[in-house]
Order: C-alpha cells, then structure tokens, then sequence
C-alpha cells in the first residue's frame, strides 16, 4: 500500500491577538511571493486545499492559509465559553495582520473569499502600503440579511446540518461531487455560533459601500473573481462594488458558485493563474 | 420553458429515493406549497411523502408554507437553472419566495427540504 504524501505542511502558532493568546492553526506550500488566503465564514483554510497543492501556483507562490480563531484547527483563547462569538472589521482586520508579521512575510498577496473577499476591500482601504496585491473572490461592499440568523445557532437545530445547507445552495450547479460535498462538509464541522457570528461581519459591521472610494489601486492592485451562480455576493454585486473603485479588476467565473477555490479548484484556478501571473510580473 | 412539473408526482419520485427518506427521517408535518394561485398540502411522514392533495381548501391546517411565483419555480425546475434561481434560498434572495408557518421543522430539515423540491426538478440530458 502505497500513501500520496501531499507537499502541504501544517503547523501551529502561538501569538497575542486583542490582548488575549490565540493558537493558530496554518498551511503552507511553496516558495516565492507569499499568498495568504482567507475562508469563508463558518469554514477553514482546508477550502484552499487544491491551491496549496497546485505545482503552477506553488512554483512561484508560498501559499500560506491560516483557520480564524474559533475555526478550523485554531482553538478559540481562553475562556471563550464566557461569551458568544462575533467577528468585527477590526478584529478581523487585525488577526490577518497578526499572523502576516508573525510569519515576517514582505508584503504578501492577500486573497479572501466572502468574509475573506470583504475584508480584502478593508485591506485594500486602510493597509494597503503592506500588499502586494489584493485578491477579493465573491466580494461586495455589503448583503442585505435575506434570512434570519438566528437559527444557525439554535437548540431546536442542528448547527452542522443547518449551516451545511445554507452553504450547499451557495455552491454551482454543475460543481464536481466530490468537490461540492467536500465543501459542504467543512460546513458540517463548524463550532456552534461561529457561521453566524461571522456572518455579524458580512451583514452588519463590515459594510463599506461609502468608503470604497478610499481604495486606491495605485498603490495596491485590486482583482475581484466572482462566481457566476453566487446568489450571496452576486455578480452584479461584485459589478456595483467594482463600479465605485477606479482601476479594479473584475472577472466574472461562468458556472462558478461562492466557493470557487473549494467547490471546483481546477475550474477556479483557470482564472486564478493569469491574474497571479500579473501580479508576478509586475 | 419547460412545462412545470407535476407536484401530485412528489410521492413517487421522494419516497423510491431512500437516501432521501432516511434523511428527513425526523420529519412529520405538513408543507403548504403556493405556486402563484395554485395550493398543495404535502403530508410528510418521517421523511416519506404520504400524501399530496391539491386545493382549493377550506381551513386548511399545515406546519410550514412555501409560497412562490410560477415563473420563479419553473426556472427553478429547469434541468440547468439559470444563476439566481438554483436553489430554494437563490429565491429567498431575490424576494421571489416566502416562507411561514412555524420554520423550525423547516430549518432544521432545510436540505432535505430543498432536495425534495429539487426532486420535480427535469433531469439533466447527458450527451
């Protein structure tokens, strides 16, 4: 019996986020510009499997992807049984931060889908002299609520089975099997609250519709992939957040849904390699 | 557009696919359909679907209702749905569907749900 032995390394860290210690969990694979890839609310860095074991992206890239606190692998800090989960732009914004000088990376590539797509425009906004570029997959300045959260954490339903479901719709219709349940999977193993208390960011704290003039693209690069079947962050979402940054790339993904790198990772990174290549090349 | 399939069908397409059964095994209620001004009450029975009868009725009682446009629904049905309308909660989104009625049981069987109604969906043609 023979084993495949993936190139990807998985390590922990230990670092002061706010005040308190985190133990973070991260993937990395590669050499080069270092890439740090943010997962969707309620999910980990485990989405980005198919980039961190891409030769094509690898060869040039260190692919580095790191699961929030309370997520994935990194355990939440102590005494987190004291109060609920809630992500905000600012912790978010600062946990990202963290891990890159951590890890001393020289300005990096940031790529985010969803919640990781929003922050990237936050990134963009208010960091930008510390990218070399900015990756936003499915993003858009804002989402209306359009269903009530309250009951992805609720003692009448299963959290897993509940947030698995909402994420199964999120998916395109013609995604591989093995991709789209792999993806659905990693929303069945999410810590009770934690899907909801990111969608806090996405839905209410994190809207920056009449900021994104800020964002200058002369000093950062801005690309923004959106999937075509997303109905969360639509493309025309991404098309009107676009709109209100001069110099943003935008590509539409036909087929695609809100989990382009986890859902279908060869499809996605058809449209990831020539933007990496841009970004390489600069 | 394809015609829009028959809802009385639901029986015989849910209840031979057991993984779908053994999935909404907890579920007993019964699901109020509205398409446009077409009623159905859709009895389910620990996951099987005992029985469809379509209105009009008089003082119906059900456990949750899904109230959708015609037009929404068969693009919904479509064997490749356009973006927007793939899936129950693409609908919710564009303000095409509503729900009521009491949405734990609904919620807390929400992919077999969704899977059920995308049981009267036309299957793909293969090449």
């Amino acid at each position: 019996m023979r084993a495949t032995i993936e190139s990807i390394t998985g390590r922990y860290m230990r670092l002061d986020h706010k005040g308190r210690e985190h133990r973070i969990y991260f993937e990395e694979a590669g050499q080069g510009i270092p890439l740090v890839c943010l997962h969707t609310a309620g999910s980990d860095g485990r989405q980005f499997r198919g980039i961190l074991n891409d030769p094509r992206i690898t060869r040039d890239y260190r692919v580095i992807a790191f699961d929030l606190p309370w997520h994935g692998k990194s355990s939440p800090p102590a005494g987190w049984q004291e109060g609920d989960y809630q992500l905000t732009s600012a912790d978010y914004t600062d946990i990202i931060l963290t891990v890159c000088r951590a890890l001393e990376l020289d300005r990096p590539v940031a790529m985010g889908c969803s919640i990781g797509g929003r922050i990237a425009l936050h990134l963009a906004m208010e960091h930008a002299e510390e990218f070399r570029a900015i990756i936003g997959l499915q993003s858009s300045a804002h989402v209306h609520p359009y269903y009530d959260t309250t009951w992805l954490h609720h003692p009448d339903v299963h959290g897993g089975e509940v947030c698995a479901a909402i994420a199964a719709g999120l998916v395109g219709p013609n995604a591989p099997d093995v991709h789209r349940w792999e993806t659905v999977w990693h929303y069945m193993q999410g810590g009770p609250g934690i899907f909801k208390g990111d969608l806090y960011f996405y839905k209410v704290d994190g809207d920056i519709r009449h900021r994104l003039s800020e964002i200058d693209t002369s000093r950062c690069p801005l690309y923004l992939l959106t999937g075509e079947y997303d109905y969360s962050c639509s493309p025309s979402d991404t098309l009107e957040t676009a709109a209100c940054i001069p110099g943003a790339t935008v590509s539409i993904m036909p087929g695609l849904g809100h989990f382009p790198m986890s859902e279908d990772p060869e499809g996605f990174i058809a449209h990831l390699l020539p933007v990496l290549s841009e970004i390489a090349h600069r | 557009m394809m015609p829009r399939p028959d809802v009385l069908s639901l029986p015989e397409l849910v209840n031979a696919n057991d993984r779908l059964v053994h999935r909404g095994r907890f579920l007993t209620a019964v699901m109020r359909l509205d398409i446009g001004a077409d009623a159905y009450l859709i009895s389910i029975d620990r996951g099987r679907i005992a029985d469809v009868r379509k209105g009009p009725f008089v003082m119906p009682s059900w456990t949750f209702g899904l109230s959708c446009g015609p037009d929404a629904l068969e693009r919904f049905w479509q064997p490749l749905p356009p973006p927007g309308f793939h899936d129950l909660f693409a609908l919710l989104r564009r303000g095409e569907l509503t729900l009521s009625g009491n949405l734990q049981p609904f919620m807390a069987n929400l992919l077999y749900i969704k899977d059920v109604m995308a049981s009267l969906r036309s299957p793909k043609e293969t090449a």
